[in-house]
């Protein structure tokens, strides 16, 4: 019995083991060739330790490639406004759908579970069109706008605040506040850990959409990160040490925001999935 | 009464105000669109000078079927949804069940396995390419322990499987969350009855973990199919947006923007093109629905 219990862990720890190895190597592998020369990437060798560590690359896309910096802008700058913008709007609809009357409530939501089936690729022609008319096409606002809300997290706000207690909000109207007083005084700090869930997947949505940009943006300048990567591959085509750099401070952020926010991660994954 | 319509006139005011950013959003962005591009499909739409619509009722969605790279295309992303799904799923449950196993250092094994769902698809995209590369990692690490080496990026035979190899690695993590969650809904003493009769690990694995996780698999497949039927990022990016080498990573959402954003005058028929896809996405939904059902009957 015991014996048995030996073999399965060490099936279990390999497994374990295997599988992380099998996740670890490409990005060390990127890594190790954003510190390489060019010589040295060319030579088709696999260590994973630069023979001559160097950090030309990273001076190479902040300083020679000027646009690099733009682009880092881009994404920055339609990410946290979107993101600011997302957890206000979807918030309040999710606040009105839990605890507010008001007439065509019902189909309001029924709508909004039915755009949850819809494939984003449905709507990107007539997009593209609208946005050419309102003329914003390659603009923040034509990223910004069409994405301020998201149906998943209305949806996940409404189940939010239907099981917060009320007492709290009528307490709060009895001593006279209204009722937007109330939300941002008294709901939206208590809802924190489902915003701080939201923030992070809708901030990453942003930072990591590739199709959006690519049909929203047409001039370089207003490109965002993927974009300008792809880009990027374009106009470097064998410098692949350039290219690992720039995929390496594309996915910093990422990266640190994951390490914050770690449970946060989890936990909002199982309200979006799971249930 | 007076005074209470009137409260209710001012909830619905604030109900209004309070939905109304995503109204007009829902509205111009969302719903306006899906009746857009159903008016699209049945037109050609000329785009230079001022926009033109001209109905051709079904003359967009009869071309489809003589259009051999939109059967390419559908074949390419029928043949990824059917390989990918399972294997993510599968891959997932794996992890999730190894992971929940009860062994140190869990959270660092879950911390590493979660890296590729946070990294964005372009740069996966592009690591995974320098990776395969003629004289890249894979092909010398092939090369080294003796086995063949292959043209991952030029290969038509080749291409699509190199994508469908880095997207399960890259999906079936973020799946694996989903299954670790509903693990820990499975009570104990199921196991504890089942070891005192002397279940092995692999009994209880299949006979107690897999059917008690079966509407999670039900929800991980759904996600999977709409999530695969989707590829484009990687294509796009693989093949330089061609969906090349001859056609073999063109998907239809690729070929969708092709037609509606790279060729002139066939944004119509990109519109057919991507309502069939929604209408394929929707029926994959439903039968896998019904089938997931009927098995849960058992």
């Amino acid at each position: 019995m015991k014996k048995k219990l030996g073999a399965v862990r060490i099936l279990v720890y390999g497994i374990l083991i295997l599988y992380a190895i099998t996740t670890l190597v490409p990005f060390l592998w990127a890594l190790s060739s954003s510190f390489k020369t060019l010589q040295e990437i060319v030579g088709g060798t696999i260590n994973f330790i630069p023979k001559q560590f160097t950090l030309d690359n990273y001076k190479q896309i902040f300083i020679e490639q000027e646009l690099f910096p733009r682009w880092m802008f881009n994404s920055i700058f339609i990410a946290v406004i979107g993101t600011a913008l997302n957890l206000l709007f979807n918030s309040m609809a999710g606040y009105a759908l839990a605890r507010l009357r008001f007439p065509g409530k019902k189909a309001v939501f029924i709508t909004i579970l039915a755009v949850l089936m819809i494939p984003a690729q449905v709507t990107m022609i007539p997009n593209y069109l609208i946005l050419k008319e309102l003329g914003w096409l390659n603009s923040y606002q034509g990223m910004i706008v069409p994405a301020m809300i998201n149906a998943t997290f209305i949806f996940m706000m409404r189940q939010f605040f239907i099981n917060f207690p009320k007492e709290l909000e009528e307490a709060a109207e009895m001593d006279g506040l209204s009722k937007l007083g109330t939300f941002f005084k008294i709901v939206i700090p208590l809802a924190r850990p489902a915003l701080a869930a939201q923030a992070i997947f809708v901030f990453m949505g942003s930072w990591n959409d590739f199709m959006r940009p690519l049909i929203v943006m047409t001039d370089i300048e207003m490109f965002t990160l993927p974009l300008g990567l792809n880009t990027f591959k374009g106009q470097y085509v064998s410098y692949w040490n350039y290219i690992m750099a720039a995929s390496m401070v594309f996915t910093l952020p990422v990266l640190l925001i994951y390490a914050f926010f770690n449970r946060y991660f989890i936990k909002g994954i199982s309200f979006t999935g799971g249930k | 009464m007076k005074s209470l319509s009137r409260r209710a006139l001012r909830e619905s005011g604030q109900g209004y105000l309070f939905m109304s950013p995503a109204l007009f959003v829902l509205l111009l962005f969302i719903i306006g669109p899906i009746f857009y591009v159903i008016f699209l499909s049945f037109h050609k739409v000329q785009l230079l000078g001022g926009a033109s619509y001209d109905f051709v009722a079904f003359d967009n969605f009869a071309r489809i079927l003589d259009d051999t790279r939109a059967q390419i295309a559908l074949w390419n992303t029928f043949k990824y949804v059917v390989i990918v799904v399972p294997c993510q799923t599968i891959l997932a449950l794996i992890l999730a069940a190894t992971l929940n196993a009860g062994m140190k250092g869990q959270s660092v094994f879950r911390i590493i396995y979660f890296l590729p769902t946070l990294t964005s698809s372009a740069v996966l995209t592009l690591i995974f390419m320098w990776m395969y590369n003629k004289n890249g990692l894979i092909n010398n690490m092939l090369d080294a322990i003796g086995l063949p080496t292959y043209n991952f990026l030029g290969d038509p035979d080749i291409a699509l499987n190199a994508i469908m190899i880095m997207n399960i690695w890259s999906t079936a993590p973020f799946f694996m969350v989903i299954y670790l969650a509903a693990l820990q809904d499975i009570p104990d003493s199921l196991y504890e009855a089942a070891e005192l009769d002397g279940a092995s690990t692999i009994q209880k694995f299949m006979k107690i973990t897999v059917p008690h996780l079966r509407p999670v698999t039900s929800f991980v497949a759904i996600m999977g199919l709409i999530g695969t039927f989707q590829l484009f990022d990687q294509s796009y990016i693989f093949s330089g947006g061609s969906g090349g080498p001859d056609n073999s990573t063109l998907t239809v959402v690729l070929l969708v923007y092709q037609y509606a954003f790279k060729n002139l005058g066939t944004m119509g028929y990109a519109a057919a093109l991507v309502l069939m896809l929604a209408i394929v996405i929707l029926v994959a939904t439903l039968i896998q629905r019904k089938f997931s059902k009927e098995e849960s009957l058992y």
